[in-house]
């Protein structure tokens, strides 16, 4: 059996999520991956990738998904990493072969075996794909990511047909931060609508500077606008796993649980001794954000 | 022009579900239901772009058992103008629904399926583009700004690292994201007013479609816990814990 990987490239580099994605279907044989436009270099010298196949079609689903549809006949399991543009290409690309996708896998049990969280996360399904091609998107936090590596593995320039749609791409916009990926860092400082305001909500960044953390954000601080909408964490937002996950004024709803209940410290900072993200915490602190984030500050030195 | 709404009927938000004893499916029965959450920012959208004039009707569209009429007739206390239930008793995978939806779309001709991104409670966030697949339409995933003008729309999508733009002719499906817009909520008189727009019922298997299930669940069980944690008394002594006993900082 022999995967195929949708890989997406960030400024000459495979993302973590992709890598995440090659290190998952590594369980099924072999891997060869699919790079579009630039890119197909790091693709080249990772580790575990036998084969490079390179494209120079639009980047929008509706292209990408025609492309892989072309491609997958020849392979047991299609995969990417559950992030937005995994997301939306490729259950487009099972609605082409007619194959119920299996999204935000988080344990391969066999090649046709996946289990998946469903309900935010409180309870996790075990579930027998009987589709001739298996089209799966993997969470990053799940897998450790093959290493950027060393390897030349052969490219192979492929084209895909027509999608027949109109769209056109107008812009983009994504925000600079010299901060690490929200899903890479092994620090997350993550605030909530306790903060207040946009303003007091920049109290996280010294201590994130001084972690070398990421900022997450609560979908109340985003929605209030204290924080763009990237940086939401949760069950609709980024699902993050790092070693450490400061979460301060924030109640801790099942919904922004969904996507942090699996880093492996967590500490909490609330006024309310009852509110629900002490039931997670490793460490909690019961009192006035205010007060205390400059201290922790301090005491960190 | 007129707009085709997708709206599941789903376990409540609010609820903690939990795992059935025997492992096959979490227990839904006596649980509190309501309709998607994004379903309801759909709707929204759907109903401010025919208050704008943008729009001339807005069709709900329902699969599932004869329960998933209460969803409907809310729908239409929103805004919808009328409603449609595509009845079984099977619980349908989105490959399923996204047929049995083409086949709607085949039937009402909308230019516009506005829908949730996600269902909360399958989470599978897939519906949308395996319609839009089945229709060759383009898709606008994950919008948190939609505007029809000239047969196109031009949508705002979220995206891992801020969002894009995206300028679609229609039809096309656009799936809608939490900050498309706040949903309303249904006044008095306009629950009463819905009680008298059309509500049709459509058996799932007139409409010729094939909705075997491709997966089987193997097993369903609770998360793993976390073991409680401690409280501490001072920023002093959190620095020292995660120092020294987790190893963290
Ligand atoms: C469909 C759907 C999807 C959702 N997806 C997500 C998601 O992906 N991510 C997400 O986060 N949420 C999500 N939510 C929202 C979720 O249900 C909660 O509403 C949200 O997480 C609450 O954010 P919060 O904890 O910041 O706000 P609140 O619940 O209001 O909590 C604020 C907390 O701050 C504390 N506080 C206030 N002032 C101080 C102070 N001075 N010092 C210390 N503590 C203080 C309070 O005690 C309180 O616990 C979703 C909801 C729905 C319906
Ligand atoms: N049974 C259903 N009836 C109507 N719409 C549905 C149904 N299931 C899913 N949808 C639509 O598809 C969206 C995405 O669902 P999912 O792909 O299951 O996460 C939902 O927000 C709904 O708009």
């Amino acid at each position: 059996m022999t995967a195929l990987v949708l890989l997406e490239i960030e400024q000459g580099a495979v993302r973590q999520a992709s890598r995440s994605a090659v290190a998952a279907a590594r369980a099924f044989g072999d891997v060869d991956v699919l790079v579009i436009g630039e890119g197909a270099e790091a693709a080249s010298r990772l580790d575990g990738v036998a084969r490079v196949l390179k494209a120079d079609c639009a980047t929008q689903a509706e292209a990408v998904a025609a492309l892989l549809a072309q491609l997958a006949t020849g392979y047991s399991h299609v995969v990417g990493g559950a992030t937005s543009f995994g997301k939306n290409v490729l259950p487009r690309l099972a609605g082409l072969l007619d194959v119920q996708p299996i999204t935000e896998v988080i344990a391969i049990v066999d090649a046709d075996t996946f289990q998946r969280p469903i309900y935010a996360g409180n309870a996790l399904a075990t579930v027998r794909s009987r589709d001739a091609i298996k089209v799966l998107t993997v969470r990053a936090a799940n897998f450790d990511p093959v290493a950027e590596g060393t390897g030349a593995a052969s490219v192979e320039g492929v084209s895909g047909p027509d999608a027949g749609v109109d769209v056109r791409f107008e812009g983009m916009e994504l925000s600079q931060s010299e901060r690490p990926e929200l899903e890479a860092a092994r620090v997350v400082v993550s605030g909530g609508r306790g903060l207040r305001d946009a303003e007091h909500f920049k109290l996280l960044e010294p201590l994130a500077d001084r972690l070398g953390a990421a900022i997450g954000a609560s979908r109340a601080a985003v929605d209030s606008g204290f924080a763009p909408n990237e940086m939401q964490v949760g069950q609709t937002g980024k699902i993050v796993a790092p070693e450490l996950y400061i979460a301060i004024g924030l109640s801790g709803a099942i919904q922004h649980l969904a996507g942090m209940k699996d880093s492996r410290v967590i500490v909490a900072i609330n006024k309310d001794p009852d509110a629900p993200i002490f039931q997670v915490a490793d460490y909690g602190i019961v009192g006035d954000l205010f007060e205390i984030v400059p201290q922790f500050q301090s005491e960190l030195g | 022009m007129k707009v085709l709404v997708p709206i599941k009927r789903v376990v409540d938000y609010n609820v903690k579900v939990r795992v059935k004893a025997d492992h096959s499916g979490v227990e839904t029965s006596g649980v509190k239901m309501s309709m998607n959450p994004f379903d309801e920012i759909a709707l929204e959208e759907a109903v401010r772009l025919r208050e704008r004039g943008q729009a001339t009707e807005v069709v709900a569209v329902s699969i599932g058992n004869a329960d998933c009429q209460s969803v409907l007739r809310t729908a239409m206390a929103v805004g919808a103008d009328r409603a449609i239930l595509v009845q079984t008793d099977e619980a349908l995978e989105p490959l399923a629904v996204a047929k049995l939806l083409a086949a709607m779309v085949a039937r009402e001709e909308p230019s516009l399926v506005m829908m949730g991104k996600q269902a909360i409670d399958d989470d599978m966030n897939a519906t949308g583009q395996i319609l839009a697949a089945k229709l060759g339409w383009p898709q606008a995933a994950f919008a948190s700004v939609v505007e029809v003008s000239d047969g196109r729309a031009r949508v705002t999508r979220e995206i891992d690292g801020g969002h894009e733009t995206l300028s679609v002719a229609l039809p096309a499906v656009v799936t809608a994201d939490l900050r498309l817009n706040e949903p309303r909520y249904a006044s008095m008189p306009n629950i009463m007013k819905a009680r008298k727009k059309p509500l049709a019922t459509v058996p799932a298997d007139e409409l010729g479609v094939d909705t075997a299930p491709r997966l089987s669940v193997v097993e369903v069980v609770e998360p793993p816990v976390r073991k409680a944690g401690v409280v501490v008394g001072s920023a002093a002594e959190l620095v020292s814990k995660l120092r020294n006993e987790a190893k963290v900082v």
